[in-house]
């Protein structure tokens, strides 16, 4: 039985083991039925081109995990932020970890999904927002959906400052021969709040992890979102992230994406525009290597006047490494005014390796500063003349190099202990010690 | 300190040196001078281990070191210093921390601790007001729009930073109004001792009034064709090239 009959045929008994309000039985009943119909993506669509899951989905992943795993946190320390207090949701093969999480419920909420789903104090904000901005035409946001049941529930109610960093942490831990785990995550940041969060998917052992997660962020007006993806798994490890934004006026969503490991990652990153005079910002760095993929389809959607978005994307790839960039930018008629600046620029460090940058403009308003650019380079030779004649040698002046083409995304980070800890990772990438940072 | 013997270099299969003799002793001042294309930059490139030239004859070393099996950093840290024609622009790297990798790295190739902070503020401090540079300057990107004499000022307060053995300068003068030709070679001035030497490539004697040299050798063709000492300097101001040049026809 291959991987779509499997999953297929396991939704019924899935939907009769949970125990969540019955609305969202229809909400999932169409989910699994498009599912159904689409199957996985194959490289025949226009969107999935240059990625191709035939690979992945050839192993026999188990879609409901049997045993529940413990991990101490001295195991798993070093994923997370240590110098400074953070509140924690950490799932371990899909299930929730109350032993290592940290959750709140005072003044705003930082807890599960699972919760939200069964309780009635939350049916307001998931009957509001649930699925509300996801695709429901897109087969794996779809398949999500039909198996949603764990994940982050943050909700950040009006003029709330979250006071510490989110960490949503998902674990595998090779407890399956193969997994597949679909977390489901909602952020509801409300009129004027604040929130930072960081997103990771960590596996801890060799063997294969499919995830396909589904984010659902929805930024009041004037909200501030600051979210970090961080992505830098073992080499059987791959992911689908769908993340869906929807923003209100004058709100400003930032996601950062550190794509620096795993074996096949895909970002789906959507942003709808629903209020005039805001700003979404999409910023990411990719540094592979081995036969690592990494794909960036990112869309803004601008409907409303006076918005403005900013997309910085660098990508440095060694050896047979691939990277895909694809950029659409949608600019509605009533868009006027609109701010879309759109840029990759990406270093091959190998004659094997590839990007394929794809960046699309599609523009119907006339009063528009729109533009993208795309650039496919080597590390500049003079520059490294440059340096070595100053006496720093050849590795760590290729390092130097690329830390200060990544700078300008670097310096996006806000806050400071994972800033430092995405320096030295890249550090780590690079193979060199250097001491100082950029 | 510096000798060069026969020195015969090539790009692509254009040679440019054609068979280079030159002594320089601690202490003292060369001018290379000489019309355009006559291989000064070459040179200048060759010793500092620039790998986009072959030498196809003859040896460079330092101290009695042969230096064509070093790498550019290891000759860097062994005291080679080239202020570049064309300095190159390195966007998000800083002067301060392009500054503190130079240092730091040659600290380690002689085996010594990673320089403390204070120390190198305070480094920082004192030569970048030896070569009266703006503070504000130090943590901007590296030579990223900086005009023509700041690149070769801020090439000097590297130079000064490293305090070389034998510090190269190429067309350093190039870019740069009186004033900060003043403060330029008032830094070089200042930098030398009886322990190091310095080799001026220029086209023009101008530099050659503020730094004054012992010995002046005439370039061409990939030939030194003539050395004396200062007045040759002077002489080439006044008549030009073409004098020697018919010499040696």
């Amino acid at each position: 039985m291959d991987l779509k009959e499997k999953l297929v045929s396991s939704f019924m008994a899935f939907e009769e083991r949970i125990d969540v309000h019955s609305e969202l039985h229809d909400v999932r009943t169409s989910a699994i039925k498009n599912f159904e119909n689409k199957g996985f993506p194959t490289k025949k669509e226009e969107a999935w081109k240059y990625t191709s899951l035939n690979a992945i989905l050839k192993n026999d992943f188990t879609v409901f995990p049997k045993n529940e795993t413990a991990i101490e946190f001295k195991e798993v320390k070093k994923y997370f932020l240590h110098e400074v207090d953070t509140f924690k949701l950490v799932f371990i093969d899909g299930v929730f970890s109350s032993n290592l999480s940290s959750t709140t419920h005072e003044g705003i909420d930082v807890c599960l999904m699972s919760s939200a789903l069964n309780k009635p104090k939350y049916k307001t904000v998931i009957d509001t927002y649930f699925n509300q901005i996801a695709s429901k035409d897109e087969s794996l946001t779809s398949l999500n959906t039909a198996f949603a049941k764990e994940g982050a529930y943050i909700n950040i109610p009006k003029s709330k400052i979250a006071d510490k960093p989110i960490e949503i942490m998902y674990f595998s831990t090779g407890s399956e021969a193969a997994l597949m785990v679909q977390p489901r995550n909602l952020v509801v940041v409300g009129e004027n709040a604040h929130v930072q969060i960081i997103e990771r998917h960590q596996s801890l052992s060799e063997n294969p992890v499919l995830t396909n997660s589904v984010t659902e962020i929805y930024a009041q007006k004037r909200a501030i979102v600051d979210y970090y993806k961080i992505q830098n798994d073992e080499s059987q490890a791959n992911l689908v992230d769908n993340t869906y934004v929807s923003q209100q006026k004058e709100s400003h969503v930032y996601v950062h994406t550190f794509s620096f490991g795993g074996n096949i990652t895909r970002n789906n990153l959507n942003f709808y525009h629903y209020g005039e005079n805001l700003t979404s910002t999409l910023n990411g760095i990719t540094i592979i290597g081995d036969k690592q993929h990494v794909d960036h389809y990112t869309l803004v959607r601008h409907s409303q006047p006076n918005c403005e978005s900013f997309q910085d994307y660098k990508g440095i790839f060694s050896d047979r490494s691939t990277g895909v960039f694809n950029g659409k930018v949608y600019v509605e008629k009533d868009a006027q005014k609109t701010n879309a600046f759109q840029k990759s620029n990406n270093i091959l460090l190998s004659d094997k390796a590839t990007i394929n940058a794809k960046p699309q403009l599609e523009i119907f308003a006339d009063d528009v500063k729109c533009s993208h650019g795309c650039t496919v380079g080597q590390l500049d030779e003079t520059a490294l003349f440059y340096m070595q004649q100053r006496g720093i040698p050849e590795k760590e002046a290729k390092a130097l190099l690329m830390y200060a083409f990544s700078n300008s995304v670097i310096e996006g980070i806000k806050i400071p202990e994972l800033k430092q800890r995405i320096t030295k990772i890249i550090a780590n990438k690079l193979g060199v010690k250097i001491g100082f940072d950029l | 300190m510096l000798s060069i013997k026969n020195l015969h270099a090539s790009i692509g299969d254009k040679e440019i040196l054609k068979g280079i003799n030159l002594e320089v002793k601690a202490g003292e001042v060369h001018a290379i001078m000489g019309p355009n294309g006559a291989g000064k930059s070459t040179l200048s490139a060759v010793i500092a281990g620039n790998e986009n030239y072959e030498v196809t004859e003859g040896t460079v070393s330092l101290d009695g070191e042969d230096l064509e099996e070093l790498a550019p950093e290891e000759r860097a840290h062994k005291g080679v210093f080239l202020s570049f024609q064309y300095p190159v622009e390195i966007p998000g790297v800083s002067v301060t921390n392009f500054m503190r990798a130079a240092i730091n790295e040659t600290r380690k190739a002689k085996g010594l601790e990673e320089m403390a902070a204070s120390d190198m503020l305070k480094l920082i401090r004192e030569k970048s007001e030896l070569l009266e540079i703006d503070r504000k300057f130090l943590s901007r990107s590296l030579n990223e729009g900086f005009s023509g004499g700041e690149k070769k000022r801020n090439e000097i307060f590297q130079m000064a930073m490293l305090e070389p053995k034998l510090a190269i300068l190429d067309e350093t003068d190039s870019g740069l109004d009186i004033d900060a030709l003043r403060i330029v070679a008032n830094g070089v001035n200042k930098l030398k001792s009886e322990k190091n030497a310095v080799v001026v490539i220029t086209h023009y004697q101008r530099l050659l009034e503020y730094i004054v040299p012992d010995f002046v050798h005439v370039l061409l063709d990939g030939k030194i064709v003539k050395s004396g000492d200062a007045s040759l300097a002077l002489e080439l101001e006044e008549r030009g090239y073409d004098w020697i040049k018919a010499e040696n026809r």
